[in-house]
């Protein structure tokens, strides 16, 4: 490691330092609304998209089945927990939240199974139709997930006098939350699995010849961020206070994609990034567009990202940078190792 | 090694086969009215998916782009279809403006959009999700949440005397043989025309069918275009069948990718297997399943996916 990369790493632990600090004190200078409705819920929708950038910007898999898996967590917390359904297990917060992560792990871990031995644009066929199902499946079925109207009364519990469903601390709960998984996912991707992963993203022939297993490679992933969405899943069923298939539906799996490669599908912050600017728009676009052409103008912006910066706004942000400091080009992947292309034989 | 292959996946046809005729024999004794119903209920859905599939497929196996719009196509065609049809007062000019009209923008999307991005899926797979996005809030702008009806004209309404069941829809049997006659002319435009010839030397060689001289970005606007206008015309089809409200893009999209998954991408023939197994299932699964339909749709596609990622038909 040179002189040069060092100051950076140093920069970059200021960087991360100043965001953490800032993100702990946003509460006390924030109102209720900006707390709970922007602040938690940018933190919640940004870790379900981080999921799908571990997928898509490391594994090369783009998942549009994350938001089923969490809102599938919901649903499952709902039964095994408190919640106002007849069906429901009734179990305590500490066994029905665990239950409810695993068993999403596991169905994210199916969904998984059916898509990773396709490639490419095969993986976004595979998992829109296996999302559209579960919606549909959700919707139609009663005994279980009593159709069209959901499960109502889910609640964060009660600790220690502290009732997280306040809106502080449920942005710490969520921003802990958060942190955790935005933590994991960057040593994750540092790490010989992640590194592995990044090798299959790019030449899984080379990779299979080298002795990996690829397709387990690609179903272990799917299970951590099947996990990482489903712990979203079950901060945005306390948050809603219920899961409904609309929580699943066509709109919101897309609204995942949208975030994820807004932001930008290459740092894990990316999905946060995307969270923030997401939510402010949805709740702000009534200024610029009036509320009813929401989709309209997300769609557009959609569009115009994929079109023209398929970094997301983080590329956007690292090109002006390069710009500002007059830098040439740096040919540099995001764990600051030199990106050799090798022609596929 | 390829013959073992080959003598389990006959086992597993077999299997399937014998659970689908004893499922059939059971629904025949217990009500044969209602079963004959189903399946001919289920066969008219499944024409109606091969419809809307056939245009993916044909638009995927030559420009290798997901098409993720084309449920919107549907829907849009839909709207233009009922809109003209209401203003005109005749189905079949209805039909006309909804096919070219999508056809139309299916070649405005692929010239001004897909055409500066070639080779490069994901990014056409993701700007196609953005385009059904801005095109279904669009739609909604346009005509409202409205649930809307298509009366397709008087001598298809009423219906024909079949056996068994007594009565049946003429407009059902209508779409069923309209649907067959569209296979096959696409089988015959592929197969025995001059386009049919280039749009396969594309599916298989680009580059060299353009070293050839032919102009391949014509060639792909056209096929493009014959596959949203298939869309389309699907769409006019399918809203005087069932009904047209906002959410019906999901739906045929759903089918559609679906159909594909289980027949195979760009085979004809594997899209009509794979709609007449989707069709049927889903309608048997609504008559004799009603709250898990959906689980034997997606029980047969994770089957296929599993044994056959490239679907029945598709090619390795």
């Amino acid at each position: 490691m040179d002189i040069f990369s060092q100051i950076r790493n140093s920069s970059q632990w200021v960087f991360y330092l100043f965001g953490l600090i800032a993100l702990l004190a946003y509460p006390s200078f924030a109102n209720n609304f900006f707390v709970f409705q922007i602040g938690a819920l940018s933190l919640i929708l940004g870790m379900i998209a981080l999921s799908l950038t571990l997928l898509a910007g490391y594994g090369g898999m783009v998942s549009l089945s994350q938001m089923s898996i969490a809102g599938l967590a919901g649903y499952f917390l709902a039964l095994f927990g408190e919640s106002n359904a007849v069906q429901s297990l009734q179990l305590a917060p500490i066994i029905a939240v665990p239950a409810a992560i695993i068993l999403a792990t596991l169905v994210a871990s199916f969904f998984g199974l059916l898509s990773v031995r396709t490639e490419g644009v095969y993986t976004i066929m595979i998992t829109l139709a296996v999302g559209v199902a579960t919606f549909y499946f959700v919707q139609q079925n009663y005994v279980i997930f009593n159709g069209f109207q959901g499960l109502s009364g889910i609640l964060p519990p009660t600790v220690f006098g502290t009732n997280f469903k306040d809106p502080v601390p449920f942005y710490y709960v969520s921003l802990m939350c958060a942190v955790l998984a935005y933590v994991f996912v960057v040593s994750l991707i540092r790490s010989p699995f992640g590194v592995a992963l990044q090798g299959i993203r790019d030449n899984p022939r080379r990779m299979k010849a080298l002795g990996y297993n690829i397709f387990l490679h690609r179903i272990v992933t799917h299970s951590i961020a099947g996990a990482l969405a489903a712990t979203g899943g079950v901060l945005l069923a306390w948050f809603n206070g219920f899961v409904s298939p609309g929580i699943v539906g066509v709109d919101a799996m897309i609204n995942i994609l949208i975030i994820a490669v807004i932001g930008g599908l290459n740092h894990p912050i990316g999905g946060f990034v995307g969270a923030v600017i997401f939510i402010l728009l949805q709740n702000f676009a009534i200024d610029l567009v009036g509320s009813d052409r929401f989709r309209l103008l997300v769609g557009c912006v959609f569009f115009l990202i994929v079109i023209f910066s398929p970094n997301g706004l983080i590329g956007v942000g690292s090109k002006i940078l390069n710009w500002a400091k007059k830098r040439p080009k740096a040919s540099e992947d995001k764990m600051g190792m030199e990106v050799i292309k090798v022609d596929d034989v | 090694m390829k013959i073992h292959k080959r003598k389990v996946s006959a086992i597993v046809y077999l299997i399937v086969l014998a659970l689908f005729a004893t499922f059939a024999a059971w629904a025949i004794t217990d009500n044969k009215n209602l079963f004959v119903t189903v399946s001919m209920n289920g066969l008219t859905i499944a024409a109606l998916y091969f419809l809307v599939a056939i245009g993916f497929t044909l638009i995927f196996g030559l420009l290798k782009n997901v098409n993720l719009t084309h449920g919107s196509l549907y829907l849009l065609g839909a709207y233009l279809g009922y809109t003209v049809a209401d203003l005109s007062g005749s189905w079949l000019v209805g039909v006309a403006v909804g096919t070219f009209g999508v056809g139309i923008v299916g070649f405005l999307l692929q010239v001004l959009v897909f055409r500066h991005m070639q080779n490069q899926e994901l990014q056409q797979a993701l700007v196609t999700i953005a385009i059904s996005v801005i095109l279904a809030d669009l739609m909604l702008w346009g005509w409202g949440s409205d649930i809307y009806q298509l009366d397709p004209p008087d001598w298809m309404y009423g219906a024909v005397a079949i056996p068994v069941i007594g009565k049946y829809s003429i407009y059902k049997l209508f779409i069923l043989g309209f649907s067959i006659s569209v296979g096959l002319g696409l089988w015959l435009l592929l197969n025995k025309t001059y386009l049919g010839v280039m749009i396969r030397a594309g599916v298989d060689d680009q580059q060299m069918l353009s070293a050839m001289g032919v102009n391949v970005h014509v060639v792909f606007a056209l096929t493009f275009a014959i596959g949203a206008a298939i869309a389309g015309l699907s769409g006019v089809i399918g809203g005087s069948l069932m009904s047209i409200t906002p959410g019906e893009d999901t739906r045929y999209l759903l089918a559609s990718l679906v159909v594909v998954i289980v027949g195979g991408m760009g085979s004809i023939i594997g899209t009509a297997l794979g709609a007449i197994l989707i069709g049927l299932s889903e309608q048997y699964g609504l008559a004799y399943a009603p709250t898990y339909g959906v689980i034997f749709t997606f029980i047969i596609m994770a089957a296929v996916l599993i044994a056959r990622p490239q679907g029945l038909l598709g090619r390795e």
